[in-house]
């Protein structure tokens, strides 16, 4: 039956050579864990993607029932977590997996960098990374505010003076990011609302869709 | 393959890792899946009756009443206005219909068309319920206005949730 339904399509659309390139292709030895156990440390680029895609699917849910709003934020999430079915382990996913993914990013950065995997020709593919990296640690710092309780509110205080003490511009950030000169408040937390949800995502989106074909391209650096 | 019946090892791994990603997905998407569709499946309890005006200012005419009930919307609570058109009918039973036609939602007033002074009136679309709320056939609401429960307690009439009625 699905098999059928397969061969309808790629009768009509051909689709076999579009996955072939995406899923089909071999795995060197030196990165398979089956032949040498410590080759488990080509896994962190992969888990770091797979607790991405949690992080995605369990964000999209949460918004289900979130509001970024200074009066109905706090409660919309106390609702979500002790009155909706699942709730808590759906926010629990997310929550976790936001330590996680930086978790798993950093042990993949390790890697990379010990092996020396980032040297030519791959030396884009590491910039693309750092660029990752510092788009996760914004995912980071702007989801936490959103549940809008003290723990919440005051470590972006404290993010927000350290945006400001940039040199010459240090004001001008923390206004922007902030949405108000001198109030954390309703601008802020519909601005990080939009930044953790639209902006920061499609960032992220980009920029895997560009380290992953750069890894096809150039293929998985030598073993040691 | 010779034997039909044999599965090979690559087969053997397609399926073992198929059945291990299946179930790995199904793990982390049940919980999504239920929490999103949570709202389906919480039950609906019955709204408290609520006193809305003493039994004596109830006549043979429809008369529109209101009050008020505490709604609570998952974290927002709120006071919200309700109406009924309430009347004693021939057997000296009391009526409380609901004023939201039965087609599209508009509110329906009691006599309020010159040419049919006896029923509901809707002014959206001209639809018409007969004095029992019962829609007239022809007109659009293909069902009669809802019915509130109600209750008479130390001589005040309590009002509940509307129920909706089969078709005429």
């Amino acid at each position: 039956m699905l098999q059928r339904l397969y061969d309808w399509v790629d009768e009509r659309v051909d689709i076999t050579p579009l996955w072939r390139d995406i899923a089909d292709h071999e795995v060197p030895e030196h990165v398979n864990p089956a032949h040498h156990f410590s080759a488990f440390v080509y896994c962190f680029g992969g888990l770091t993607f797979f607790v991405t895609v949690i992080q995605i699917l369990s964000g999209m849910f949460l918004t289900m029932y979130y509001v970024p709003d200074i009066e109905n934020a706090w409660k919309s999430v106390y609702y979500l977590q002790r009155e909706v079915a699942y709730g808590q382990i759906v926010r629990g996913m997310h929550h976790w997996g936001a330590s996680l993914v930086i978790v798993m990013l950093f042990l993949h950065t390790l890697r990379v960098f010990f092996q020396g995997a980032y040297k030519k020709p791959r030396e884009l593919n590491w910039v693309i990374g750092v660029l990752l990296f510092f788009v996760m640690l914004g995912l980071g710092f702007t989801g936490y505010l959103l549940p809008w309780d003290n723990k919440a509110y005051f470590a972006t205080q404290v993010g927000l003076e350290i945006a400001a003490a940039t040199p010459l511009i240090g004001d001008e950030i923390r206004t922007l990011l902030a949405g108000d000169p001198s109030i954390v408040g309703a601008q802020t937390l519909t601005r990080f609302f939009a930044i953790h949800v639209f902006f920061l995502p499609a960032a992220l989106f980009g920029l895997m869709a560009f380290h992953f074909i750069l890894i096809r391209k150039q293929g998985i650096s030598g073993p040691l | 393959m010779s034997d039909k019946k044999r599965v090979s090892r690559r087969q053997f791994l397609n399926y073992t890792l198929t059945g291990v990603g299946g179930f790995m997905a199904a793990g982390m998407l049940a919980p999504m899946v239920r929490f999103a569709i949570d709202p389906v499946l919480q039950t609906q309890e019955g709204g408290d009756l609520k006193s809305v005006v003493s039994v004596d200012e109830i006549t043979n005419e429809p008369q529109r009443f209101e009050w008020t009930i505490n709604q609570v919307d998952a974290w927002y609570e709120s006071e919200i206005q309700k109406t009924a058109w309430v009347y004693r009918n021939d057997n000296d039973e009391i009526i409380a219909l609901s004023p939201i036609c039965t087609h599209l939602g508009c509110t329906v007033d009691w006599a309020s068309n010159e040419e049919y002074p006896n029923q509901f009136f809707c002014p959206c679309h001209a639809g018409r319920y007969t004095k029992d709320g019962v829609n007239v056939p022809g007109t659009p609401p293909t069902a009669p206005l809802p019915m509130f429960e109600h209750e008479v307690r130390d001589g005040m009439l309590y009002l509940g949730d509307a129920k909706s009625r089969k078709g005429a």
